[in-house]
């Protein structure tokens, strides 16, 4: 906690978007989080992300669970819509907010308690039906709120603050999302947010179940010597597979590709997110590669970060369903309710 | 960009902009923290400690803080701090047992000082504790100098003068009133161990156009100074309706607002140039209006237009101002002639010294200026020293405080056979404000709130004499506000690189954007990477040594920084520290330790 609340006074040449707000307006209440959490500084690159693409904070869902990690989504757009639901239910609330209003842009936060143990189950059908959302996990290898026990994401050595190894082997979000058939996939850091930023961008404007799952030390509980999943640890151990530039649509694209390595990818808006592959031979648009290439990098105790995997014009839940295309709010009552003659037909239909 | 060395005290100095603008270098957040306890005494003898008269200068001080005021680059306002001054002055207990003392042995060193203005006063307070015996020479029947004689009592009134002056003189210095000196030569023959020279430049400023010189009009042109000494010794007490005054600098202001108080109705300052260039200070200016003088802005004087024998008016070329090759060039567009009773010329001040003979080894310039030493205050002659508005022209009170106290440093040497130029330099302490987890030594948060607005006496009772002070000063409420505005700039942010895991918490968490990490590179590259621009380019980077993960280095603009804190709260290795920062001033007689241990003093009090 601080002592004061931050002030409202802002640097009089901070920038306006074309809506014409400052990045300060995409600021939530003050967080509670440990001083240095890594948590807070995925709040200050998803605050940068909305701010550059234009998000109206009114037509946003704030989605979450329990744990350090989930309370970020006080922290960001307090004038946005939000559930913070009971531990790891977040990936089927969030499924039935997107059933019932699929206007809103759904920004899911997790931990790796919330997703990767209690919610597991949630997170894997989510994946598997194609939520149009960025699902986040802020990933410390740690229960955080708990106080430090392992979770499911700890390596296996690693150690608690104590000294007591893990035994138990990790499961990588990104390995299960690829293995599920996640259309996007990216790994990042939350103490690197010049590659943060254009990725949280990208899976913002995906067209379908964006998982990202962002390595935020816990400064409290696991970021000692002996961590590997501390600020230090993971400054040395990161390799970046791709680095992502995002083009929001109305900026002109300056730079030419001539750069052989750059791969450019139109968004289902227009807007065009470019990646330059950093490893040599490493391909995200192939799953069975990718996947073979971040589990190579697992098992040799490298983070492999960046855009991992990426696949365009997967069938979103929707789509998958063929619901209707307006939001149900929008219906007028005649078509939302069409009354009892509309079920008993329905009814017959299925005799 | 080599990293900031902050253990030079410049870096921290230049941070508190308002003690740094300050010819002094008040202490001005220590001292309004201290008012924000209601610790009025202590503030006003920190004040003094610098500004040795706090009284006066609350009222009448040219305040080069306040455009410096950091509060000003944030919300457009920047703190009161010239009229807190004032509070902590009116508000103060009897402070005589707490004030300097003469020794009862002297040193047997004995100094003369012409004239008792400001800048002579102050020598006197900084060189009588250290057993001078000191010798006043003043014209006057009074001290004060200008502050006195030129400066309305409506603005500065007598008892407040009276009070600062006196603090300073019962010290135990000679005071010679009604004595002026008329040769240095004489001065010099009565064996002094030095002579200070505070005189002052006393000489108006002539317009030599047609029409001055006719005997007829004559006694209805005056010379603004002259004319406000008059005033003050009760020899002028009325002038005519319809008055003009020539020139838009401090003292047409004063003359403008006497002239209403002693008769005239009507009243015009008259102005070459348009309000952008004139030299008074806004408040003076709004100050004037809002007394319903009406100031005409480019307007050169032409002649004194004379009928029948009696002044009736001055005519004036108006001028149509523009740019050419850079420089402001002007055209006359016509003539118009003002119709008046008296004229009061306000253009400015010369310095005059025919009581010097030119043959004592002190040498004078082309335009009949002393040459003085910019920083020991020291003429061609070893023992004879210049400071005030006598040592480069006139400036103003602070300003000649600033150079009474390094005169007094040199005089000290010079009687104490050390070169003048052996002066020792500014130091400083630097001491955690932390008391625990997110609990500091100040009160951290900002204060939204807007300046608060001076009240003024009402017209009618304002005009009914010229003793009638104006400004009446804060009220308590406003008080507690006005303190509350200050930042506290002094509480520096401090930075211990190896400390520093790159968190960026203290990046994201700065209200104000002041905060960047980022690859080294040179301050020009790194102005344009900053997490805000760097709008201001007269306020410094801070930049850190490489950090110990990715060798990026830490930035701090130092522009707009609030001083909130945060960055320090949010660090979890105590990387950012909240330092209080103390200037050590060295004054005459100061040794090293000596202006440590009277500073650590007043870091507790400012608690
Ligand atoms: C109308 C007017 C208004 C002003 N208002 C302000 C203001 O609001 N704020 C501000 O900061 N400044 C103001 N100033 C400027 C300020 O008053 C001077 O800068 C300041 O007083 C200079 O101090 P000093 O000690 O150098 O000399 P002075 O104040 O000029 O004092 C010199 C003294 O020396 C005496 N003296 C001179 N020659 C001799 C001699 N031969 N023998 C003996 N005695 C002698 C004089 O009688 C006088 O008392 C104003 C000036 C004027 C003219
Ligand atoms: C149903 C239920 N079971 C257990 C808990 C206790 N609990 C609270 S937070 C948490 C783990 C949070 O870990 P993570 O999601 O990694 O978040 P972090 O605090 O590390 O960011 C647990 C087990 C709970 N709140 N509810
Ligand atoms: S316990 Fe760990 S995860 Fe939770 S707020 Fe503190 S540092 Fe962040
Ligand atoms: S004290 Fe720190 S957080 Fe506050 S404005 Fe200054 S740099 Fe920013
Ligand atoms: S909060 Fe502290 S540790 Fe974190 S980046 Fe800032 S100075 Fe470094
Ligand atoms: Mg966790």
């Amino acid at each position: 906690m601080t002592s004061i609340q931050k002030p409202q006074v802002r640097h009089p040449g901070l920038p306006k978007n074309t809506l014409g707000y400052t990045k300060r307006d995409y600021e939530g209440a003050m967080s509670t989080l440990c001083a240095g959490c890594g948590h807070d500084s995925v709040t200050a690159a998803l605050i940068q992300a909305f701010w550059e693409l234009d998000l109206p904070p009114n037509r946003a869902a704030k989605m979450s669970g329990i744990g350090c990690s989930s309370k970020t989504t006080a922290y960001f757009m307090k004038q946005s819509h939000g559930f913070n639901s009971v531990h790891g239910r977040m990936p089927s609330v969030t499924s039935g907010a997107s059933a019932a209003n699929r206007g809103l842009t759904y920004i899911g936060i997790s931990g790796d308690g919330d997703s990767l143990s209690i919610g597991m189950g949630q997170l894997c059908h989510a994946i598997r039906r194609n939520v149009r959302m960025l699902y986040v996990i802020e990933n410390n290898g740690v229960y955080g709120l708990t106080k430090g026990q392992f979770s499911a994401s700890a390596d296996i050595g690693s150690t608690s603050k104590k000294g007591e190894a893990n035994v138990q082997p990790p499961i990588d979000p990104a390995l299960l999302a690829l293995s599920l058939g996640a259309t996007f996939v990216a790994r990042s850091f939350s103490g690197d947010k010049t590659q943060l930023v254009p990725i949280l961008k990208a899976g913002l404007m995906h067209d379908g179940f964006a998982l990202i799952d962002v390595i935020s030390p816990c400064v409290s509980f696991n970021d000692h010597e002996g961590s590997t999943k501390s600020y230090r640890f993971t400054r040395e151990h990161e390799v970046e597979m791709t680095e992502v530039d995002f083009v929001p649509i109305r900026h002109e694209i300056t730079t030419a590709d001539s750069d052989a390595a750059v791969t450019a990818v139109q968004m289902h808006d227009g807007t065009v997110m470019r990646f330059r592959k950093t490893d040599e031979g490493y391909d995200p648009n192939d799953r069975e590669k990718a996947y073979a290439h971040v589990r190579a990098c697992q098992m040799a105790g490298e983070v492999a970060t960046g855009l991992l995997f990426i696949q365009r014009g997967g069938a979103d839940m929707h789509a998958v369903a063929r619901t209707v295309e307006r939001p149900l709010v929008e219906l007028p009552y005649s078509e939302l309710c069409p009354g009892k003659s509309a079920l008993d037909t329905l009814m017959d239909s299925y005799r | 960009m080599a990293p900031t060395n902050v253990n030079d005290p410049h870096h921290y100095h230049k941070v508190v902009d308002c003690q740094y603008a300050c010819p002094a270098h008040t202490n001005v957040p220590g001292y309004l923290r201290l008012i924000a306890q209601g610790r009025y005494t202590d503030s006003y003898l920190m004040n003094r400690a610098s500004n040795v008269f706090p009284g006066i200068l609350g009222r009448t001080c040219d305040r080069p803080c306040e455009p410096a005021c950091r509060r000003g680059r944030v919300d457009g306002k920047p703190v009161a701090i010239c009229r807190l001054k004032r509070v902590a002055a009116d508000l103060r207990d009897d402070i005589t047992d707490q004030l300097p003392t003469a020794p009862a042995v002297k040193n047997g060193k004995r100094v003369a000082l012409v004239g008792a203005g400001p800048s002579a006063l102050t020598v006197a307070n900084d060189l009588l504790p250290l057993g001078y015996d000191v010798t006043i020479y003043e014209k006057n029947a009074q001290p004060g100098g200008l502050m006195r004689v030129n400066i309305p009592s409506f603005r500065l009134p007598a008892k407040v003068l009276d009070d600062e002056c006196g603090y300073i003189i019962n010290m135990g210095a000679t005071m010679k009133y009604g004595t002026e000196v008329s040769s240095m030569k004489a001065l010099l023959a009565e064996g002094y161990d030095a002579v200070y020279v505070g005189s002052g430049a006393p000489k108006g400023k002539e317009l030599d156009i047609e029409g001055r010189w006719d005997e007829s009009a004559k006694p209805n042109i005056h010379i603004g100074i002259e004319w406000l000494a008059n005033v003050h010794f009760e020899h002028v007490e009325k002038i005519g309706k319809r008055v003009v005054i020539i020139g838009v600098g401090n003292t047409a202001m004063d003359c403008c607002r006497t002239a209403k108080r002693v008769g005239a109705t009507d009243v015009k300052v008259i102005a070459r140039r348009s309000r952008k260039y004139f030299k008074a200070s806004p408040w003076e200016l709004e100050d004037a209006e809002e007394e319903q003088v009406a100031i005409l802005e480019n307007h050169a004087p032409k002649r004194f237009v004379i009928e029948n024998g009696k002044l009736v008016g001055m005519e004036f070329e108006q001028l149509a101002w523009s740019e050419e090759g850079g420089k402001q060039v002007s055209k006359v567009a016509g003539t118009v002639i003002i119709p008046c009773d008296d004229v009061i010329l306000a253009i400015g001040q010369d310095n005059a010294f025919p009581w010097i003979e030119r043959d004592l080894g002190l040498e004078f310039d082309q335009w009949e200026m002393p040459v003085v030493d910019k920083v020991t205050h020291q003429s061609t002659r070893a023992d004879v020293f210049f400071g005030g508005d006598a040592a480069w022209g006139p400036q103003n009170i602070i300003w000649a405080v600033e150079h009474g106290h390094q005169a007094a440093i040199s005089i000290h040497n010079h009687c104490s056979a050390a070169p003048v130029t052996e002066r020792l330099e500014y130091g400083m302490n630097l001491v955690s404000a932390k008391l625990g987890m997110q609990s500091w030594s100040y009160h951290n948060d900002f204060n939204p709130s807007p300046r608060q607005k001076m009240t003024h006496e009402e017209l009618v009772k304002r005009f009914s004499s010229v003793n009638v002070e104006v400004e009446l000063g804060y009220t308590p409420e406003q008080t507690a506000l006005e303190v509350q505005r200050c930042l506290n700039c002094d509480v520096e942010t401090h930075f211990t690189d190896k400390l520093c895991i790159e968190c960026d918490a203290c990046v994201d968490v700065c209200p104000v954007s002041c905060l960047t990490i980022a690859v080294v590179g040179d301050e020009a590259d790194l102005r344009t990477r900053l997490s805000a621009p760097a709008a201001n380019m007269t306020q410094d980077i801070f930049v850190s040594g490489a950090l110990p993960q990715t060798k990026r280095v830490m930035v701090k603009d130092e522009d707009i920084c609030l001083h909130c804190g945060l960055c320090a709260e949010r660090c979890p290795t105590a990387a950012w520290d909240m330092r209080k920062f103390d200037l050590l001033v060295p004054y005459a007689g100061a040794t090293l330790e000596s202006i440590v241990s009277t500073h650590i003093a007043s870091a507790g009090a400012a608690r």
